[in-house]
């Protein structure tokens, strides 16, 4: 096996996390390597337009995912069943090569609220201890909204992220989210302009007593320079964000926001086809001393390091510290151990309006993370105690841009096929509408990740299995939320109103796409039993290793979480500059 | 008739005599004053650096993945592939063993210290100009501060009676200038931020080696602004044109402003136009984007300063009739339909582009300039921008060779050159085929079109 030289810190993946930790780890002067399993990518040739606008090839073919015949997890709803593995691409999507799931995202940027930081405690306090059901294993975040409210704005300020801001330093601000934590300035960009069902939403929330805004987008509403030098461009709402590069250098990505700068020099060095097979740890297992990767010829290598960053996937970081022996185990029957706990998800349910031929909804123009939200049933607005669930959530209006082949919404009872179905396209296509309900999503002690004793991946690795069924809480929260956008719509006057809710006893549908937002199973926090990582992403077991991503996130909030994940991963990358590179060693005490 | 051919033949003898005699007539060069600081001066080195940036001296001197100076990249020109020198201070191969007069003689009059005549490949035309001051510094610089580097130097690909030296003394004799009496003079100029980017553009920079237009016996027609010809434009340069510099209003600067041209030389980029071919890319990332600001709008200043010099036929008045036409569904050529499917997403139906990442193609000099080789080769091959200090992004536009044919590129062009207010020919499908006939030779890595591709 050939040996590489030690290099100060080697990452796996260049995606978000691993863009943001190799500019701020050269920043201070290391050696980085970046290895990254699947190809490198950049606007030019890779999302050129007019080829990558191909419905066939990005929405169905799936050409900017991953690719799942080499490595995918297997998934079960319970842990008296056998999984099966993810084989198509459905209820999620990772991604693959350089850019990671940065480049097909849709642009959606929160930042989480400030009482999110604080879920556990803050339940506990509004509505007791028995509040919470047994299972339930919901925790505090081991740092605060404050802690991150630099990095929540650097990372905007990075992305070009546009938006309103409706808290600046403590002063209300019209027309954006009275309910944000205080931001210290505003976005780097203003919102952008609103498609006609956003427009019809503001309407509906307003009327409805609620307070919308635009929701924070990275998909540029102006020409911006970021702060690292590199030029973003006014998006030109072509509706091709989600599941495809950006064509237009308009959605913000690790390519265009983070890796000019990085391609530039001389303490960086990017390998792509790089599968990274385990992270390779002393005799004491108390040190990682580098990684084990599969280069594009298939000949394995090691990279030693003083720093290894697991910048994978969410799902993929918690493979790799399984596989690697990074901590132990989690098991759900002894409710110990620390890797594969408090996996989460998140909560999707549609709402469909249909209209008559006036309103022209022209669906095919869109912008991913663009449109109009509002928080009215999030955090601390929500009364849980009422409502009798754990967890808000946002209804929002985003129109990311539909097409033929992904799919055209018809009423419900529409046959799906034959000339019934075409008379309902027809008149659906083009004068409709759908605004989403994204919940948060608890963690719980039997929804977890483990290696599977059954499936092997390419590469002769047992495959992550994940366990996930949805619980009442969630269903619950499906169906209080569904039915206030419902009643919320209704003075729209629509010709018919679709409201797709789960219902009691609803299983987890592998098949169907929700969301991306897979989340936890290597979780950050305040106890070295509960939590894998520390409250700056580092592993409690093995102190050269760090874990930025939605893999630390306890739970899920009700909103999307690269804002959160982006924002960790500079916290994370301050505390490795300023503490850990002058004085290697755990950074908190266990 | 004997009688006439002997004459004819003693004519011609007497003919060739006089042009031996003519090009091996020494030529003299005054010596260069020592500067008073002395050759190992830190400031004089450093001052010969920068003037090494500001000549661009790597750009052909130094061999991708070779050390920096070592020489050995391939020049096509006209007669020949040229392999550009060891400009290192090793004794053997370089220019170690120069004198400060050996090389202020082989850098202002190309005459090498064996009194071999230069290829003008090496611009020593416009280096005439520059004074002792320079020229010590940039000795200083060579011959201290680059490390010495053995690599022997490489023969031109000349086929005889080409490849003969001494008829470059004539052509030296006859058309570049006599360093002796061109010596720079600011005070030809009223502002003196004017005066130093004429310098940095006559001098050190040779801008006019390559945008001013050549004679038929290869002389730039024109050495400095004394002439409208300067800077007005030269030929296609590895596919892409070198554009007109001057005011002119269409295929010139004259819509740019000084901090357009200046951001120009600094990225590569402007909040309207980009520099997209290959050759002047180079320009910025290795030369311009390492000089002071202060240069750079000096440059910029000088180059607003210089008149139109209406060589081309092609006008720009702004006119928002194309715009609105597309706006209200009419296209009344293929060439507009071509352009709403492959153009406008980017580059608008207004022609303008998006500010700071899509060029405008209303009242852009590529697109405007009479002849439209770059044009054409950027719809079919595309471009990227290179990534410089300040502007790191690659932007890029993508070609169109797979999806539109000769004729359909051709229309395209023809709509774009008389829309939004542009006016300029028509370009024709056989013009298509031929820069489509080229690239294809390019990739194919055919002829000196290969040993091109290697500079990038």
């Amino acid at each position: 096996m050939a040996t590489k030289q030690k290099v100060d810190a080697v990452i796996v993946g260049m995606g978000w996390t691993g863009a943001i930790m190799a500019k701020e780890l050269t920043d201070a002067g290391l050696n980085v390597v970046v290895l990254e399993r699947g190809p490198d990518r950049s606007t030019q040739p890779d999302f050129a337009y007019p080829r990558v606008v191909d419905e066939l090839e990005g929405s169905v073919h799936r050409k900017f995912l991953q690719g799942l015949a080499q490595e995918t997890v297997t998934i079960r709803h319970s842990a008296d069943q056998v999984a099966a593995p993810y084989r198509q691409i459905g209820s999620f999507k990772p991604g693959t090569g350089v850019g990671g799931a940065g480049t097909h995202w849709s642009g959606c940027h929160f930042r989480a609220l400030p009482e999110d930081f604080s879920l556990r405690s803050n339940v506990v306090q509004r509505y007791g201890r028995n509040f919470i059901p047994e299972e339930m294993t919901i925790q505090d975040f081991p740092v605060t909204y404050e802690d991150l409210e630099p990095h929540f704005d650097h990372f905007e300020y990075v992305c070009g992220t546009s938006g309103r801001g409706g808290v600046i330093k403590g002063t209300r601000q019209e027309g954006g989210n009275p309910f944000e934590g205080s931001r210290s300035r505003d976005f780097p960009l203003g919102p952008n302009p609103d498609y006609l069902g956003a427009e019809l939403f503001y309407k509906a929330a307003g009327e409805a007593g609620y307070h919308p805004f635009p929701i924070p987008a990275s998909n540029a509403s102006g020409p911006y320079v970021n702060p690292y030098g590199c030029q973003i461009g006014k998006c030109n709402f072509c509706g091709f964000c989600s599941d495809y590069g950006c064509l237009n250098y308009s959605k913000a990505s690790p390519n265009i926001c983070i890796l000019p700068v990085l391609r530039q020099r001389k303490n960086f060095e990017l390998r792509t086809h790089a599968q990274v097979l385990r992270v390779n740890l002393d005799d004491t297992k108390t040190r990682a001393t580098g990684v084990t990767y599969l280069d594009g010829e298939g000949r394995e290598v090691e990279q030693p390091a003083d720093i290894v960053l697991l910048c994978a996937f969410q799902l993929y970081n918690v493979h790799l510290m399984l596989l690697s022996g990074i901590g132990t185990p989690y098991d759900p029957v002894s409710n110990t151990g620390t890797v594969g706990r408090n996996y989460s998800y998140q909560n999707l349910n549609r709402v469909v309006l249909f209209f008559d031929e006036e309103v022209q909804a022209n669906p095919f123009i869109g912008i991913g993370g663009g449109g109009v939200t509002f928080d009215d049933l999030n955090g601390n607005q929500l009364d849980n105690g009422k409502a009798g669930f754990v967890g808000g959530g946002i209804i929002w209006a985003r129109q990311p841009g539909a097409g033929p082949i992904r799919g055209i919404n018809v009423p419900k009872g529409t046959p799906g096929w034959g000339s019934d179905w075409k008379k309902a396209v027809k008149e659906s296509f083009r004068h409709n509408f759908y605004y989403e309900v994204q919940g948060a999503c608890m963690s719980y002690r039997q929804h977890y990740l483990d290696l599977d004793p059954t499936y092997k991946d390419g590469f002769g690795r047992p495959l992550l299995r994940m366990t996930f069924n949805w619980h009442p809480n969630e269903v619950k929260a499906a169906q209080f939320l569904v039915g206030k956008a419902v009643d919320m719509c209704k003075t729209l006057n629509p010709k018919t109103i679709s409201a797709e809710s789960k219902e009691p006893g609803a299983k987890y549908n592998t098949t169907q796409y929700q969301s991306t937002h897979t989340c936890g199973g290597a979780i950050m926090g305040a106890d070295p039993k509960t939590s894998a990582l520390n409250r700056y992403l580092q592993s409690w077991d093995v102190h050269n290793v760090f874990a930025p991503g939605a893999n630390a996130f306890p739970q899920n909030n009700g909103y999307n979480p690269t804002g959160m994940v982006g924002a960790l991963a500079y916290w994370s990358a301050k505390a490795i500059r300023e503490q850990y590179v002058k004085n290697p060693g755990p950074l908190v005490q266990a | 008739m004997r009688k006439i051919l002997l004459t004819l033949l003693i004519i011609l003898v007497l003919l060739g005599i006089g042009a031996l005699v003519f090009a091996f007539w020494p030529t003299n060069s005054r010596p260069v004053a020592v500067p008073a600081g002395g050759m190992a001066d830190a400031g004089l080195k450093e001052r010969g650096h920068y003037l090494a940036l500001a000549a661009d001296c790597g750009a052909c001197h130094t061999k991708p993945g070779e050390a920096p100076f070592s020489g050995g990249l391939p020049l096509a020109s006209p007669v020949g592939v040229i392999y550009s020198s060891n400009i290192t201070p090793d004794k053997e191969t370089g220019i170690g063993d120069y004198s400060l007069d050996d090389f202020a003689r082989a850098v202002r009059h190309g005459i090498t210290p064996a009194g071999a005549t230069l290829y003008p490949a090496m611009p020593y035309p416009s280096y005439a100009i520059m004074p002792d001051a320079d020229i010590a510094a940039l000795y200083a610089y060579f011959t201290q501060t680059v490390p010495a580097v053995r690599a022997e130097n490489r023969s031109a690909e000349i086929t005889w009676p080409l490849s003969m030296r001494w008829p470059l003394s004539i052509w030296r004799k006859l058309y570049a200038p006599d360093p002796d009496q061109v010596t720079f003079d600011p005070a030809r100029y009223t502002d003196p931020v004017i005066a130093r980017g004429a310098y940095l553009v006559l001098g050190p920079g040779h801008c006019g080696a390559c945008h001013t237009p050549r004679a038929i016996t290869l002389q730039e027609v024109a050495l400095d602004e004394r002439s409208t010809d300067y800077l007005s434009g030269g030929p296609v340069i590895d596919g892409w044109v070198a554009v007109n510099l001057r005011g002119d209003n269409a295929d010139g600067l004259g819509t740019w402003s000084v901090e357009d041209i200046a951001a120009t030389l600094r990225g590569a980029r402007n909040p309207h136009h980009a520099v997209i071919g290959k050759p002047m890319q180079q320009v910025v990332t290795d030369s311009m984007q390492h000089m002071t600001d202060d240069d750079r709008l000096a440059i910029a200043a000088y180059l607003k300063s210089l008149q139109g010099s209406g060589r081309s036929k092609s006008e720009f008045v702004a006119d928002i009739g194309t715009t609105k036409a597309l706006a209200a569904g009419q296209e009344p050529e293929v060439g507009a339909e071509i352009y709403l499917d492959n153009c406008a997403a980017c580059h608008r139906t207004n022609g303008m582009g998006d500010e700071r990442v899509f060029p405008r193609i209303a009242g852009n000099p590529t697109v405007l300039a009479d002849d439209p080789a770059s044009l054409i080769r950027l719809v079919l091959a595309g471009s990227s921008l290179p990534g410089t200090q300040t502007a790191p992004s690659r932007l890029g536009m993508p070609g169109f060779d797979w999806r539109l044919s000769d004729t359909q590129v051709a229309e395209l062009l023809t709509f774009i050159r008389r829309g939004w207010g542009n006016r300029a020919d028509a370009v024709s499908a056989d013009q298509v085929a031929d820069v489509r006939k080229t690239i294809a030779d390019e990739r194919k890595g055919e002829g000196t079109a290969a040993s091109l591709a290697e500079r990038k």
